[in-house]
């Protein structure tokens, strides 16, 4: 079949597709992105009409592909490792209603937090939920992976995480196509209460999903992503998962590595091949992308007597993504001769485009604050973060998608005046609606603003779920119409913006400030795609 | 064969399509390919970079270790700096002398190029310039491309493909706007060399 050149994330995207995917759900987040984006503009996508738009947020998509899979049909929901957190209820849950047609989670998790607040490994959840976890080590895997996922998803009726991580969601390798798979027809579960639960099913259900945790470490026994690698020199033995198999290889060129390798892919653990390793080696590596959750298994918490190297005894940094030197370092191996980072160079830190509406926006909320003095504004994630930063230096806090609103609700009863939240429009829809909601119904005294700049700039352009709705939303969960305010945020206008800030500041109780301009780059990539 | 290469700049100069064109180039002449690049937060006018691995033989970091780069190619100054430590001992270094000033602490232009000279292997080009001579001022990255080609050891005429199918869905005027950049880059890189 033909050979394509994909990024990881499109491997999956593509993998999926041709296992007969009928519907892909997700709500935008780097290093995930591009995996639904792929499935947008495939024209074999659009062709079988696969459901392809995103979703309002994570929960939100999970539970639609919960649906998809009661209807029999195979479907795949994609986040971010952080987005995880905000699908969890349903995630954890899925584990006891299980999958009629496969379910496919895809994370990916953002070691280093080149574009996160965290750097959370997502390996933890499918631990946490007990279900079966599929980790590529390279493009071809990341295609091949969402076949072998469907099978086990609809054999054992439960959902099937494939975790990513930066490195392979965003690099691109030739991977080879295999032979396209029919979608499922419609049907609905076999057992009409699978998807029911009410404590005394729950209980059965989670009974069984304990009793074919076995079947499952047996999967993983004979799994083909699962290999051991003999080697002469036993005293060391390496436990390599997904990604840390390649920078292993990398130093030693043409196989030479003289240990024996457990490269690991599929989760839970293949339990006989992790005892032949450490049977066998006197000493073990284990190389893992992320937190040392293999590590940790096999340490326990009295097992002194075995020797396990890795990031809990800082043979590796127990923070940040794996590199091939922190690798070869690891390894014992020597380093390769290479320059230091001249002292000229300085730090180039992201910010906002010049004439971004965000900017102009920042600029009247710093003038109406003026006389209030700083660590006031609670904000929230996207472009619009980047006003922390110096000249804007806008906002006081970053935490998760909708904690601006909240949290200046909760500073707001604490007794903080003024209290001003920030967010964009995407993550207005995404989290900032519930916590509006409770401003309104206790009245609290806060500033609402939202950036809506018509679209999700920071992952790339997605639509906005909310384009076209702001205000009718606000209205209806109760804001008073007279304090809903639009502003267009340009510096002729900056007087006027300001004299809004200042004016909705004074009232007692919830306002909200509609900055409403688009992103300057909004257009020319919507025309570009379509 | 191998070459490992680092493609750096700044979010929005169009590093994304000098690695396309060469992963095309590469991918026809039936190498292996790994192209690890930057999406995300860094694209808002960060530093951004592009790991292209070219090989006949298979490849599995898709990191190129420190120490391994045989090219770096930056299509701005204090850009091709970050990435000294990647350089191999005798790798070459493509460079385009504008600087792209967002910062406020942006050294002396001429104490970052006075840094690249200290190199035996490196081709200073003022690309910015040879873009606007040509009329087309936005194909800077395409000039950049032309004076790395003699060090890619790829085959001219598969580039030359790789810029036609890239550019291929925007017509045939940019497409031959792009190769006529190449070729000015392509020039200088041969002639200084
Ligand atoms: C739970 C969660 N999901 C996704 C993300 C990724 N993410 C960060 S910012 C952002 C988009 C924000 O869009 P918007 O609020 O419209 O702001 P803009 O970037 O357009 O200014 C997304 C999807 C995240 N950080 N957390
Ligand atoms: S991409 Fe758009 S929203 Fe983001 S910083 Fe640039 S102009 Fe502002």
């Amino acid at each position: 079949m033909e050979k394509l050149l994909l990024l990881g994330d499109e491997a999956v995207a593509q993998g999926a597709l041709d296992a007969g995917l009928s519907g892909a759900y997700g709500y935008p987040g780097t290093p995930s992105t591009e995996i639904v984006e792929y499935i947008q503009r495939n024209p074999e996508a659009a062709e079988r009409d696969v459901h392809r738009t995103w979703s309002a947020n994570e929960k939100t998509a999970m539970e639609e592909a919960l649906g998809m899979s009661y209807a029999g049909k195979r479907t795949l929901v994609t986040m971010k490792h952080v987005g995880l957190n905000v699908a969890a209820d349903p995630y954890m849950n899925s584990a006891l209603t299980g999958a009629n047609g496969g379910v496919i989670v895809a994370v990916a998790d953002d070691p280093s937090m080149h574009s996160s607040q965290n750097e959370q490994d997502s390996r933890f959840y499918g631990k946490f939920a007990m279900l079966p976890i599929l980790e590529p080590a390279n493009q071809q895997e990341a295609y091949d992976m969402p076949r072998l996922a469907y099978q086990i998803s609809e054999r054992y009726h439960i959902p099937v995480m494939i975790r990513l991580t930066t490195r392979l969601a965003h690099s691109r390798a030739g991977v080879k196509r295999q032979k396209i798979l029919p979608e499922n027809k419609l049907h609905k579960p076999e057992d009409p209460n699978q998807f029911m639960l009410l404590p005394a099913f729950a209980r059965k259900k989670y009974r069984h999903h304990l009793a074919i945790q076995e079947d499952l470490e047996q999967e993983s026994e004979k799994s083909p992503f699962n290999l051991y690698q003999t080697g002469k020199d036993k005293s060391l033995g390496i436990i390599a998962c997904g990604l840390a198999y390649n920078y292993l290889m990398e130093n030693y060129p043409d196989n030479t590595c003289p240990y024996p390798i457990l490269k690991i892919g599929q989760y839970p653990l293949p339990r006989k091949m992790v005892e032949k390793i450490v049977n066998e080696c006197d000493e073990i590596l284990v190389l893992e992308e992320g937190m040392p959750l293999i590590e940790e298994l096999l340490k326990g918490f009295l097992a002194h007597h075995l020797k396990i190297k890795g990031r809990l005894d800082n043979t590796i940094s127990r923070d940040g993504e794996l590199t091939p030197a922190s690798v070869r370092q690891a390894l014992g191996l020597a380093k390769l001769a290479s320059r230091d980072i001249p002292e000229v160079v300085a730090g180039r830190p992201p910010a906002l485009c010049v004439g971004c509406p965000h900017a102009d926006t920042y600029k009247a909320l710093n003038s109406a604050m003026a006389k209030y003095g700083s660590g006031h504004v609670f904000s929230d994630i996207g472009c619009y973060t980047l006003g922390f930063l110096p000249p804007h230096r806008a906002i006081n806090t970053c935490v998760d998608m909708g904690a601006s609103i909240s949290m200046a609700i909760g500073a707001a009863d604490a007794g903080l005046f003024p209290a001003i939240a920030v967010i964009g429009d995407s993550t207005f829809g995404h989290s900032g609606i519930t916590p509006l909601l409770d401003a309104v119904v206790k009245k609290a005294n806060i500033v609402v603003t939202i950036l809506d700049n018509d679209t999700t700039a920071m992952t790339g352009m997605q639509d906005s779920q909310v384009e076209g709705k702001v205000e009718k939303i606000c209205i209806g969960l109760g804001v008073e119409p007279d304090h809903i305010r639009v502003i267009t945020p340009l510096s002729r206008n900056h007087d006027e913006n300001s004299k809004v800030f200042e004016e909705e500041i004074l009232f007692q109780g919830v306002s909200v400030i509609v900055a409403r301009r688009p992103c300057i780059h909004v257009y020319s990539k919507k025309t570009n795609r379509s | 064969m191998k070459k490992d290469i680092i493609l750096a700049g700044v979010g929005g100069q169009g590093i994304l399509s000098i690695a396309a064109i060469i992963g095309y180039a590469a991918v026809e002449t039936g190498l292996h390919l790994k192209q690890a690049e930057v999406h995300g937060m860094s694209q808002r006018g960060g530093d951004v970079q592009s790991h292209l691995r070219l090989s006949d033989k298979p490849i599995f970091s898709d990191l190129v270790p420190l120490g391994a780069a045989d090219l770096i190619l930056a299509v701005e100054p204090l850009e091709a700096l970050r990435y000294w430590p990647y350089l191999n001992s005798d790798g070459w270094v493509v460079v385009n002398s504008t600087p792209f000033k967002n910062i406020p602490d942006y050294p002396e232009t001429e104490s970052i190029l006075a840094e690249i000279a200290k190199l035996p292997n490196h081709i200073i080009i003022d690309a910015d310039k040879t873009a606007k001579e040509l009329e087309t001022p936005r194909s800077m990255n395409m000039v950049m491309l032309g004076a790395a080609i003699p060090f890619l050891g790829l085959d001219y005429e598969k580039l030359k493909a790789g810029t036609a199918f890239i550019f291929g869905r925007k017509g045939e005027k940019v497409v031959e706007m792009n190769l006529k950049a190449i070729a000015a880059g392509y020039e200088f890189s041969e002639n200084e060399r």
